[in-house]
Formats: C-alpha cells, sequence, structure tokens
C-alpha cells in the first residue's frame, strides 16, 4: 500500500516552500495546498498608494500563490488552492472586528490557527487521503508516552518561536500535525531554501495581522463595516485620565489598545498612554506608564496542552507569556472551579497586560497551556 | 498515473488535424493578410477559407464572421458595440442571471454608462422561460442576451422563440453559443439571432481564438481602435494560424456532429445514470432534458465539491466544480445559486463535461473513483 501523502499548508512564503522540499527530499509523498483566505480586492478604499489591491505581496494575494504553484512544479508535487474565505471571515475576520469594537485587542493568528489552519485545512487534507499535515511554523510537536499526551514545544530557533499563536491546539490536532522547522534556525531554512534552489530562497517575512494592510487595523475596520453597512458614528467618546479628569474626546474605542502612546491627539507635559477601554461607556482612560503595570489577571477559555488540567485551588508555577513580543515572566496559576479559566499571578508587576491578548503558560521549553486575556 | 480528462466544458484538447494546420500555417504562411503581396495573399487566402468553414458550421455567410480573440471579446464586441450604436431612445438590454461573466460584466458595464440592464430569473430547470423576456423586453430594449447552451448545466435555451420576441419588440438578439458550437447542429437562420458568440478552444481548436457572427445588416460599433481588419468591426493584425485552425475545427466538427453527439449522449447517460443508482443522496442540476449531450451536473449531499475535485484529481480524474478564479481557487457556482441551490447544495454540486477523447473504459473508471470518493468524503464529515 502507498505511503499516505502529507498535506502542506502552503503560503508562497521561504518556510513552508522549504517543508514541502524537504519532506519530498525525505522520499514523502506531499500535496502542497495555499488557503485562499481573504479576497483582496474587497475593501478597494484600502488600495495602497502605488494603485495596488492592498493584498498585493501580502498573505492570499496573487503573487503569493504564483510563489507557491512556482514552488509546487519546481519540486513536482501536485497543488491546489482551496478556498476557506468563508470560513475565515465567520471565524477570524468578524470576532477580530468585534474584540476591537468590545474595546480589546485580539489576536486573528491565533484565530486562524484554530479554526482555519488547523482545523479546515486539516479536514481538507483528510479529504485528499492525507493523515498528516505540516506547516511552515517554528515550534516542535512530541508525545509524551508517561503522559499519553502530545506536547508543543518552543522552537529551537528561540526568536522566531511561533508557540505563542499555537496554543489552542487540541491533542487530536497535535496528533496529526508536522512542524519540520522547529529544529532549525531560520538562516538555516533560508541556506536549506537556497541550496535546493527554491524560487522564493530570498523572499522577505511575512507581516503578523495578513489581512490588515500596513497594520492600521483602524483602517480596516472603518472599511469592513462600511462595507457591511454597520454604523459607529456613536462610538465617539471621551478621554479621561485615572483621575477622572477630561482630556479630550476620542472617534471609537476600536481606535485604542492598552499601552498605545501615540494618536491620542493630545498635548501633554508627560507621555501618556492608554490604561484601558471600556467600549459600554465608549471611555477610553489615560495614564501614566506606572499606571499600565498590573500583577495579576485571568485567562478564559483555556486550552491544556502538557498539562491535563488544573482542578479548584490546585497551583502551578509557569513563565506566562502576555503577548507576541513579551518575553515572559515567572507565575503562579490558580485553578478555579471553573474547567477553563485560571487567574495567573505575576511575581512581579507586568506592564499592559491587554484584554483579549493570548496567555500562553510555559514550563521552560513546554507549553502547559494557554488562554485568552478577560 | 494516468489521467483522464472530464472537463472538456473549461476548454478542449487541439484535435491532431486541427494542430497539422496550425503547424503548418504556423511555420509557413507568415504574410501580414493586409499586405498586397504574394506573401499577404497567401495569408488572406488562408483567412478566408477559414471565415467560410465557420461560417458554413453555422449557416452564415462568410461576410458575417468576425474574427476575435476568443469567446470573452466575441461577447464584449456584441453587447457593448450594438448599444453604443443604437439610438438614445433604444438604452434598454434584457440579459439572464445564468450567463457566462463575459456576458454579464460588459452588460454591468453598460450599467455604468446610463443603458438600463433587465437581468432575467430562471427557474431551477435552468432553463429561461421565453414568457420572462416576453415581459421584459420594451420599446426602449435594443438588445437581448441569452445564451445558447449553459456551461456548467449544459441547458439549452429556447433561442427561436427567443429570438422572435425580441424582434417583435425591434431589439436584436446575442447569443452566447460557446457551449452549443460543435455540441448541437447550430443554424442562425432557425435560430433568430442576430450575433452568435463562438470559441475555439471549445472546439478542439487552439485558446485565442474565437468569431462573431454579425447578421448581415446588424448595427455594430466597434469597441477597439486600430484599423480596417475585420470590415472595420475589429482592428488588429489577424491572428491567421490560430483562424485556420478554428476553421479545420468547424470543418471537423460539422462532419462529425451526428456521430460525436450520439456517442457523448450514450456516455454522458451511462456515467449519469450509474452515478444516481449508485449514490444515494445525489441528483441531477437543472433539466435532463434540453441539453447539451456532453454535460451533466451532479449533486451529493454532505460532501464538498471542492475537496471532491482534488480528490479526484488525485486519483487521475479532472472534473471541476463552480467557477475558477485568478488565483485558482473556487467560489460557489452563481448558475447554480440563480436556478435556486441553496449555498450547500451549490458547493456539493460537481460537473462533467464529457469529449471526444472518453471512453467507455473510462467513464466506468470515472464512476468507481467518484462513489470511493463520495464514500470517503461522507464518513470524514461524519467524524468531523
Amino acid at each position: 500500500m502507498p505511503e499516505l501523502p502529507i498535506a502542506v499548508a502552503m503560503s508562497g512564503g521561504v518556510d513552508s516552500s522549504t517543508v514541502a522540499a524537504m519532506l519530498v527530499r525525505q522520499g514523502r509523498t506531499v500535496v502542497g495546498m495555499t488557503m485562499q483566505l481573504w479576497n483582496q480586492r474587497r475593501l478597494p478604499e484600502l488600495a495602497l498608494e502605488d494603485g495596488a489591491p492592498s493584498g498585493s505581496g501580502r498573505c492570499c494575494s496573487l503573487d503569493d500563490v504564483y510563489d507557491a504553484r512556482r514552488v509546487a512544479e519546481q519540486i513536482g508535487i501536485p497543488y491546489y488552492v482551496v478556498n476557506f474565505e468563508r470560513q475565515f471571515e465567520e471565524h477570524v475576520v468578524k470576532p477580530f472586528v468585534e474584540e476591537y469594537l468590545a474595546g480589546r485587542t485580539p489576536i486573528p493568528c491565533t484565530l486562524c490557527n484554530n479554526y482555519i489552519k488547523f482545523d479546515r485545512f486539516l479536514e481538507m487534507a483528510d479529504s485528499v487521503g492525507a493523515h498528516y499535515m505540516a506547516t511552515g511554523h517554528y515550534a516542535r510537536v512530541r508525545f509524551d508516552a508517561a503522559t499519553g499526551r502530545y506536547q508543543l514545544l518552543r522552537a529551537v530557533d528561540e526568536s522566531k518561536d511561533q508557540t505563542y499563536f499555537l496554543f489552542g491546539l487540541t491533542q487530536a490536532q497535535l496528533a496529526r500535525t508536522l512542524f519540520p522547522l522547529g529544529e532549525l534556525n531560520k538562516p538555516a531554512v533560508r541556506d536549506m531554501a537556497r541550496s535546493m534552489d527554491l524560487a522564493v530562497a530570498s523572499k522577505g517575512d511575512s507581516q503578523e495581522i495578513c489581512f490588515v494592510p500596513n497594520g492600521d487595523y483602524a483602517a480596516f475596520m472603518d472599511a469592513y463595516l462600511k462595507e457591511k453597512g454597520i454604523a459607529v458614528e456613536r462610538a465617539s467618546g471621551e478621554i479621561v485620565t485615572t483621575e477622572g479628569r477630561t482630556l479630550g474626546r476620542h472617534e471609537g474605542v476600536h481606535h485604542f489598545t492598552v499601552g498605545q502612546r501615540k494618536g491620542l491627539g493630545i498635548a501633554t507635559g508627560e507621555p501618556l498612554y492608554v490604561i484601558a477601554t471600556d467600549a459600554a461607556t465608549q471611555r477610553v482612560t489615560v495614564g501614566g506608564n506606572d499606571d499600565l503595570q498590573c500583577a495579576r489577571f485571568a485567562a478564559k477559555q483555556v486550552n491544556w496542552i502538557s498539562l491535563a488540567g488544573l482542578a479548584c485551588g490546585e497551583t502551578v508555577r509557569a513563565d506566562v507569556k502576555i503577548r507576541n513580543k513579551h518575553a515572559g515572566a515567572p507565575a503562579m496559576l490558580f485553578g478555579t472551579g471553573d474547567a477553563d479559566r485560571v487567574e495567573v499571578r505575576f511575581d512581579d508587576p507586568q506592564r499592559a497586560i491587554t484584554p483579549g491578548q493570548g496567555a500562553v503558560f510555559y514550563d521552560g521549553e513546554m507549553v502547559l497551556g494557554g488562554g485568552w486575556i478577560e | 498515473m494516468q489521467h483522464f480528462y472530464f472537463d472538456h466544458n473549461a476548454t478542449t484538447p487541439v484535435d491532431p488535424e486541427v494542430l497539422e494546420t496550425a503547424v503548418a500555417c504556423l511555420g509557413q504562411v507568415y504574410g501580414n493578410a493586409s499586405s498586397i503581396h504574394h506573401f499577404g495573399q497567401a495569408a488572406k487566402q488562408r483567412l478566408e477559407a477559414a471565415r467560410r468553414q465557420v461560417a458554413a458550421l453555422i449557416n452564415g455567410s462568410a461576410a458575417e464572421i468576425v474574427f476575435t480573440s476568443g469567446g470573452t471579446e466575441a461577447n464584449n464586441l456584441a453587447i457593448l458595440g450594438v448599444t453604443r450604436a443604437s439610438t438614445a431612445e433604444r438604452r434598454h438590454v434584457v440579459t439572464c442571471a445564468i450567463e457566462h461573466p463575459a456576458v454579464l460584466s460588459p452588460a454591468k458595464q453598460l450599467g455604468t454608462e446610463g443603458v438600463e440592464v433587465t437581468c432575467l430569473r430562471v427557474p431551477p430547470s435552468g432553463i429561461v422561460s421565453p414568457e420572462d423576456i416576453r415581459r421584459a423586453v420594451r420599446a426602449e430594449t435594443v438588445l437581448v442576451s441569452i445564451m445558447h447552451a449553459n456551461n456548467e448545466l449544459g441547458t439549452l435555451q429556447p433561442i427561436a422563440e427567443i429570438a422572435q420576441i425580441a424582434h417583435q419588440g425591434g431589439a436584436a438578439l446575442h447569443v452566447d453559443g460557446v457551449q452549443a458550437l460543435g455540441k448541437v447542429p447550430v443554424d442562425v437562420q432557425a435560430l433568430g439571432a442576430d450575433l452568435y458568440t463562438m470559441s475555439g478552444h471549445k472546439l478542439y481548436a487552439p485558446k485565442g481564438v474565437g468569431a462573431l457572427y454579425v447578421r448581415k445588416g446588424s448595427r455594430l460599433a466597434p469597441v477597439t481602435y486600430g484599423g480596417h481588419h475585420e470590415r472595420d468591426r475589429r482592428p488588429g493584425t489577424e491572428n491567421v494560424p490560430g483562424i485556420a485552425a478554428f476553421g479545420a475545427a468547424a470543418d471537423i466538427a460539422g462532419r462529425r456532429m451526428a456521430a460525436d453527439t450520439e456517442r457523448l449522449a450514450m456516455l454522458r447517460d451511462r456515467l449519469e445514470n450509474a452515478v444516481l443508482e449508485r449514490i444515494p443522496g445525489s441528483g441531477v442540476n437543472g433539466s435532463r432534458w434540453n441539453r447539451v449531450p456532453n454535460t451533466t451536473n451532479i449533486y451529493f449531499d454532505g460532501i464538498d465539491g471542492e475537496a471532491m475535485v482534488i480528490a479526484l484529481d488525485l486519483r487521475g480524474f479532472a472534473v471541476s466544480t463552480g467557477a475558477a478564479c485568478s488565483s485558482g481557487a473556487l467560489s460557489p457556482s452563481h448558475v447554480l445559486k440563480a436556478i435556486g441551490l441553496s449555498d450547500e447544495r451549490a458547493r456539493a454540486s460537481m460537473r462533467f463535461s464529457l469529449g471526444r477523447g472518453n471512453t467507455a473504459g473510462q467513464v466506468d473508471a470515472l464512476i468507481e473513483a467518484i462513489g470511493a470518493s463520495v464514500a470517503h468524503l461522507r464518513r470524514i464529515s461524519v467524524h468531523a
């Protein structure tokens, strides 16, 4: 019986292209697929200055599909573009917009991983007879016989580690996922791509939020809401200090994120930061850097990975990362009565703990689990 | 692995005899058909011979054939050309929801130029009701544009009846014949079409060549400008090798028509009957009567058509679903939605379009592969 093929999620970038080529080199049967997630011709007002559609040169652009197709041709594998636009809008874009409108700061990449890449894509892999899927993520998966659980480990190249975005992966998903780049560092991946003469070997790295041009999420939201015919004029509100002094007005809490300093439109002597946003009152609270420090928060919808769970009152030590760029800080996790809710107490206060972001719990290189900051 | 082709409505392989004509012409007939000298005359002769061949296939006259780069250009020329040549009083166009984008998009463009466009709904049969056309046509109507055969369902439209209605209202009738040419006999006199669009690559000729039949006396403004080619209707140096190939393909299609249609209908019915009999929760979209003989569009409830296309391709069978977009990804078919299918059923539908190269053995292998793929996909979706 022929070996079951591996479905590789190919974005057209150097990482996933190298994964596909590595697996072919190892003699595996590979099917390449690119997920079409967002129609970059939508929201024409977001077009870049050179007149190119807002998606060109970005995720899901025709350029990327062209690159992925070219690599697939080069390494001689069947290649398909699969359309998940509908599911992407439903599970990623809509919640992204709703979270911002609710005054939180979402991370769409995690939602995309949970609901699209490791769900719909895996189902598509199944459909075409593939048991495993592989991606170009920098992370490692290992089965631990002692606990009977699949573990998610930080990438060997810590500077590229993407486990922060992968905390939502279930045991069933991890069991069928390969991350061939987890053991490599980025320069080695580029070298490998060059040595295999892949067409994308010197292509630049992609940006974080693929469907938002230039990282201007507020402009994206305005355009998206306009397309949907949702009015947000009523969203204006006051900017107040922590002492309750009104400093000015703003055009909607979704333009602000905790820790933000620029774009407040207020001239003051000392630097001011956004401390909190409240969608119900449309109030943006600002203050000094010290006001951003906080030592505790709760995480909801926790997904456990190497740890099976945390009983009520049970505690465990962990390094907790509260945003992708956060180095992680030592904390104590407290189990609550609620199985998927955890209280986190840092040893030292941390800056700008932001509702809507992910909190990922590490024990050294191992991901214990993670959840969403309340 | 062997690959079998069941997507002839997307495009056809070039017929060996047509290929010979094209290659010989490409190698030897390099003159510009507008030149006075020997070389130009040789090219002109090929051009005009092909014009007669294409005209003969549809019972038109050679002077009524305008060669284009393909079906899309011919549709644009017909729809924009007739409307732009019309008087200020006649600023209304009638078309229908299951037309190809090469008709719907120029019609939409006319909408931005102050022309009113009526896009008729189509019943689940996939066949436009002439009564609906009658209700839509009025004194201002300049053009009715209805396809001869639908690309996804294969359903044939009642063109002769529609022509009468259009002409009674003083409107011209344009027929997108891309999916009918070569599959059913086409007689523009009997149909009453004033303009009829043709495409070479659906007829075993190469891509990049097509034609528009323009009935003598029709008013048609050019849509591109540059020279006096094609009786001032389509400027640009003629693609003589492509046109010669198209002529040869038209000639072959005329000769093979009766035998081809009978054989393809037999193979198509063999496929359709076996699938419907073996696979529960399957059915044919659109009318099973009044269809071109090579096409069937079948839904398989509970499966994702996109996944099935990939699964079948990996087993060596090329079929299609929906309309391909520029990236190669698929979006639900506007045709299936227009005839009233739910999004879910539209996504669970596949088109099988047969052609000259298919054999009974291939069809039987396809039936097996469809059965296995549907069973696999349904098993997965139960788990998911």
